[in-house]
């Protein structure tokens, strides 16, 4: 008799639990089913209000889809952006792997105070700095240049990914190198042939974030960009496709859409070092 | 090559002179190898976020704008012409209630979420998948979509809402055109996009907790909302005062919402520091006066910095 409402009260529980899992990602998710939808649906289906949105009162069409990839520049767009974003991963895995193995291994104190200094600029926020860039960029002559972005968004990528290979490089074992170093090499050599090619999860994770910071970065590039054959995808979309009063939405969500989910699936599979990398010094 | 360690090596020094080779060699003295590594970085983040921070300082305090090619100092002409601006002060006050209301709604939603998606379940992977969308996906593209759920026409809440008899007769809000709503808005798509970050932030507290500690509260028979408030949540205190500060920067430095989807609108209702910055500084030409609001948003930033330094101080020293 006693276990009865035991029952009762773990179904009960297992419902709350449900339900509050459904509101959540219902309130998370609906925007990105919402651009599903509408991506698929005729203009003419779009705009009448005597349709329910949620059904198509119309046969799915791939119409929007075929205006953003050839009515606009959106195929530009992601070449632009995929230029921009290899190079600054290139730029990034530079200073960042090396200062991050100093930071961990070589510097004392004072290594520990400027490895802290160099994440609080992290905390400098783009806002703050766009207003001077944009007359570094033109005295630089890169107004309206992609290069622009080359220069620019290190400024960023580097103070967290040295705090991030930072933290990689101290989870390594010290002996690694110091084998190496009693066989003869040179620290520096050490640290070039074996604590490198261990390294590679640490890097990777640097080349993931660097590469979704470049596709996510919207003030510089509205603020350095201004033609439309150099626009990243960010400030593309949202500004050609959003001028005057027709606001062609289908494709509109459609490059929501084919931009984001790709991004959000590899990002996926490395949040959880990302917010290793954002807590270090917090949590242990 | 018979070279041992650094430390070998300087042992060995001071009985015998090292080969000079090594000793002249700066890539084989740690201190100097340390310097040389690190210099790239250092040099690249004073010369691309130090120095701008500098210009910024010193454009507030001269006359510069898009077009002028020379800089003359005019003291704090900007700073007194902006403290004379009432829409400066809507922005400062839009900024923290932007901030403030969207980082509590953050924070305890946040935990609350956490809790729900902390234990194993069937299908935990597509829900984590599903909750992070919002701040994996670029931001400016969120927007948009929200741009399109709060359209004034094809609003689909407000066709919902009418579907479900719950607004009636010529009742139709305007979401983004009512002032407001519209500061509900932008508040609710903040909330959206930070949420995910917050969450996983808090999740990676709540599994640093040692099991032993919850098996003793079971044991000693403490209830779900003792155990959460008593040894839970006292716990997790500093993981989720990390989730705020950055929380706090995100938002108080954000444009790019409002950008999107107000342009600071209706009546400058929604303008934010950063943004006023933005319509000031680029689009009106007026670098001097835009950079002067822009650092307004330092002294949070300094705040933000000065609790990391504490914490990061307490871990230093455990």
């Amino acid at each position: 008799m006693t276990h009865r409402p035991l029952i009762i009260v773990r179904s009960l529980k297992r419902t709350v639990h449900m339900l509050l899992l459904a509101a959540f990602v219902a309130f998370l998710a609906f925007p990105f089913y919402w651009m599903a939808i509408t991506t698929f649906k005729s203009t003419r289906d779009l705009i009448d209000t005597t349709h329910n949105p949620f059904l198509f009162g119309a046969p799915p069409t791939l119409d929007n889809l075929r205006v953003l990839f050839f009515q606009t520049d959106f195929g530009r767009w992601i070449a632009n952006t995929a230029e921009v974003g290899v190079l600054v991963t290139l730029i990034t895995l530079l200073l960042a792997v090396p200062a991050g193995y100093a930071l961990a291994r070589l510097s004392g104190r004072w290594g520990h105070r400027l490895g802290i200094a160099i994440f609080l600029t992290y905390l400098i926020p783009p806002t703050i700095l766009f207003i001077p860039f944009s007359r570094i960029v033109a005295g630089l002559g890169l107004q309206d240049s992609l290069w622009s972005l080359v220069l620019v968004y290190p400024s960023f990528t580097v103070p967290f990914c040295t705090w991030l290979m930072m933290g990689f490089f101290k989870s390594i074992p010290r002996d690694i190198e110091e084998a190496a170093m009693i066989d003869g090499l040179s620290r520096f050599r050490a640290f070039v042939k074996v604590v490198v090619p261990v390294s590679s999860a640490g890097m990777l994770t640097v080349v993931i974030f660097t590469l979704t910071l470049v596709m996510q970065e919207f003030v510089y590039a509205l603020t350095f960009i201004t033609t439309s054959a150099h626009y990243t995808v960010s400030v593309g979309v949202p500004t050609f496709l959003v001028r005057g009063d027709v606001y062609f939405w289908g494709s509109l969500m459609g490059a929501c859409l084919i931009v984001s989910i790709p991004v959000a699936l590899v990002y996926n599979l490395f949040v959880d070092r990302f917010v290793a990398g954002f807590t270090v010094g917090a949590v242990k | 090559m018979s070279a041992s360690g650094e430390r070998l090596a300087s042992a060995l020094a001071t009985h015998a002179p090292a080969p000079a080779r090594r000793r002249i060699h700066p890539f084989d003295d740690e201190s100097w190898l340390g310097r040389i590594l690190l210099a790239p970085a250092v040099v690249y983040i004073v010369a691309l976020v130090g120095f701008p921070f500098f210009l910024a300082i010193s454009y507030s305090v001269s006359d510069a704008t898009v077009g002028s090619t020379t800089l003359h100092f005019v003291g704090f002409r900007n700073y007194a012409q902006i403290f004379q601006d009432p829409t400066f002060w809507r922005s400062l006050r839009n900024a923290v209630v932007f901030t403030g209301v969207s980082q509590v709604l953050v924070v305890v939603l946040g935990k609350i979420l956490a809790m729900a998606i902390y234990a194993d379940f069937p299908g935990k992977w597509i829900v984590r998948f599903l909750i992070l969308l919002p701040w994996v996906a670029p931001i400016s593209l969120g927007s948009i979509g929200w741009l399109w759920i709060f359209d004034p026409v094809y609003s689909v809440i407000n066709w919902s809402a009418r579907a479900l008899h719950l607004f009636r007769g010529g009742f139709w809000p305007i979401w983004l055109g009512q002032p407001d709503l519209a500061m509900a808005s932008i508040i609710l798509v903040d909330v959206w996009r930070l949420l995910p970050l917050a969450t996983v932030i808090i999740l990676a507290g709540m599994s640093s907790i040692p099991q032993d500690i919850h098996d003793a509260a079971a044991v000693d028979g403490a209830g779900f909302w003792r155990h959460l408030f008593r040894i839970n949540l006292p716990l997790i205190m500093p993981i989720m005062l990390v989730a705020l500060l950055f929380g706090i920067v995100f938002t108080f430095t954000d444009l790019i919402v409002v950008y999107v989807l107000t342009r600071g609108g209706p009546f400058d209702s929604t303008q934010v520091i950063a943004s006023y910055a933005y319509f000031t500084g680029v689009q009106g030409g007026d670098l001097a006066t835009g950079a002067a609001i822009s650092l307004f948003l330092f002294p949070v930033l300094v705040a933000v910095a000065i609790v990391f330094l504490t914490i990061a101080k307490r871990t230093e020293v455990t």
